[in-house]
């Protein structure tokens, strides 16, 4: 068997009375996409630093390719590539001279600044490599975090929040790039706000909620469980008759956001509003995605 | 590659880093200790000379040019520590090093020695352009270079205690204006303990800084206020407890990593 990229058990955080993480137990395989989802204050950032080795666990267990992040945390360290959530960066150098420091860290030389400069090519920061950090746009300052996690080849990397602030078209590349580390090998650990981005790149997720995780599944299977499909209709004549407000999710003005459980509950619904001599001004069928899985796991965020 | 070159390779990198951010910034980080020492040298020269004798053959401003150098070695190497920490820690950018491997003891030693280096350079510099204008002679070499050492990696190591319990660039501040300058000023810089009511010279061996600049000044003359075997042992002593102290502070994590 081998062994996880990452092993949590039953993990313990405490700052004072705060009881941030309660006991969390999660295994995530190499090579997997895996996401961590939550509101603000649901214990993600806790738990990654805990991984990180900024923050200790009050008790439980954690380790990052079978290396313990407490008693053998050099090694834990070398595995592991953290791309921080904050813009954080060091004033006093160049983009270059930064991700060498960085590596040598790590017990990196000269050997190794070829793949510093395959790293600033691929994520398109040639053009900055001899600017100092301070003169960068966020954006690039965002591209050269990613790039410092990844000097030392690490085969688990964690990305928290990382295009949280970002632009479109930088988003679209970032997840690109992502995407072609995971089909390399990396075993990829994404936190997120965006439960379409959680819901086009991880194979898996975790929800986490008040420091505990409420549900852990395949992203597919975790929509499949929910409803299958939303019906939105828009009224121009008459109102929702009251036979149809069991199904009602959510309604506004004229509009009305029906939960199907099966499809053919479209034609009951339909028949149900010409009984009631409402007309429909617009209608669309929606496929459910992770953010209805969220809110009904979570509650309203 | 071998455990032991990966783990010295990453101890002289931060080293390194730490030597080119201060570097980087010479001008107010070299040059400007330099210009201030030689400002103090100027004035203090000027106003003094022929009235002061601490030693029967020893002209004042060749006397007062190893307490300045001294001086300044120890505020720069307090303030090549306390500012990275407090600054990397502000900025947040504190967290590259602390996701390393690197353990508690080389964050430790490449932080320091920096600071020596920086302490080292600032006294040189000033050596270096007093001898200029006055004639300094240099007796013993080697105390000279060891109080040299010794001082830079005291204050270095202070530095470190400083810049993890601060939080704020103000709270460094306050150890700068409250312990290191009243410390420095009261320490023998300008004058000899000699020339002091005896309760100022009793309270001034209990001032650390004391045997740091008395010691270096017997390296250049031969001549001090106190043994420097004595100022050896008490300096060694307090270096002893503030490494003691940094590295228990490093070694919990207190304040870096929660």
């Amino acid at each position: 068997m081998t062994i996880p990229a990452i092993q949590i058990e039953k993990i313990h955080k405490r700052f004072g009375s705060l009881h941030a993480l309660k006991g969390l137990d999660l295994t995530v395989n190499q090579g997997e996409f895996f996401g961590l989802l939550g509101p603000n204050g649901a214990g993600k950032s806790t738990l990654i630093n805990i991984l990180a080795g900024l923050l200790r666990p009050s008790a439980g267990k954690a380790a990052i390719m079978g290396h313990d992040v407490v008693n053998d945390y050099q090694a834990a360290r070398m595995a592991l590539g953290v791309v921080p959530q904050e813009l954080v960066f060091d004033p006093f150098f160049n983009v270059r001279e930064m991700l060498r420091f960085q590596a040598g860290y790590f017990g990196r030389g000269k050997e190794n600044d070829a793949w510093v400069d395959e790293i600033i090519e691929a994520l398109g920061l040639a053009d900055k490599a001899h600017t100092n950090m301070r003169r960068l746009s966020g954006g690039m300052k965002r591209r050269a975090l990613i790039a410092q996690a990844l000097v030392h080849k690490p085969p688990v990397i964690v990305l928290d929040e990382p295009t949280a602030g970002v632009d479109v078209e930088l988003r679209q590349l970032m997840w690109e790039f992502i995407r072609k580390l995971n089909r390399e090998g990396h075993t990829i650990i994404l936190t997120t706000h965006y439960l379409e981005e959680a819901e086009a790149l991880c194979s898996r997720v975790a929800m986490m909620k008040q420091g505990e995780i409420v549900a852990l599944d395949t992203t597919a299977n975790l929509l499949s469980k929910f409803a299958a499909k939303n019906l939105r209709i828009r009224l121009s004549e008459g109102s929702l008759p009251s036979s149809l407000l069991p199904m009602l999710k959510h309604g506004e003005d004229s509009v009305f956001t029906l939960a199907l459980t099966e499809l053919n509950q479209v034609e009951f619904a339909l028949s149900e509003l010409r009984k009631a001599n409402a007309e429909i001004e617009d209608m669309q069928l929606i496929e459910v995605d992770l953010e209805d899985v969220f809110i009904s796991l979570v509650g309203s965020t | 590659m071998s455990i032991i070159n990966q783990q010295t390779r990453g101890v002289f990198t931060l080293f390194k880093k730490e030597v080119l951010r201060f570097w980087s910034v010479a001008f107010q980080t070299i040059a400007s200790p330099v210009i201030t020492a030689l400002l103090y040298l100027l004035i203090f020269s000027h106003v003094l000379e022929g009235r002061v004798q601490v030693y029967d053959d020893v002209p004042y401003t060749a006397f007062l040019i190893p307490g300045l150098i001294m001086m300044s070695l120890l505020q720069n190497s307090f303030a090549n520590t306390s500012s990275s920490l407090v600054q990397s820690k502000v900025m947040g950018n504190i967290i590259f090093v602390l996701l390393t491997p690197l353990t508690y003891l080389q964050f430790f030693l490449a932080f320091l020695g920096a600071s020596i280096i920086r302490g080292l350079v600032v006294g040189l510099s000033i050596y270096l352009v007093a001898i200029w204008f006055v004639d300094l002679p240099i007796v013993h070499i080697g105390w000279v270079v060891m109080f040299a050492i010794l001082g830079s990696a005291l204050l270095g190591t202070f530095g470190i205690i400083a810049g993890i319990w601060s939080d704020r660039f103000d709270q460094m501040a306050a150890f700068q204006n409250f312990v290191i300058m009243p410390l420095t000023f009261l320490s023998g810089v300008f004058y000899s303990i000699h020339s002091l009511p005896s309760i100022w010279q009793t309270i001034s061996k209990f001032n650390p800084f004391f045997y740091m600049i008395d010691g270096f000044r017997y390296g250049f003359f031969g001549k001090s206020d106190i043994s420097p075997w004595v100022s050896l042992v008490v300096v060694t002593t307090f270096l002893a407890i503030l490494v003691v102290l940094s590295l228990k502070m490093l070694k919990s994590g207190y304040k870096l990593r929660g």
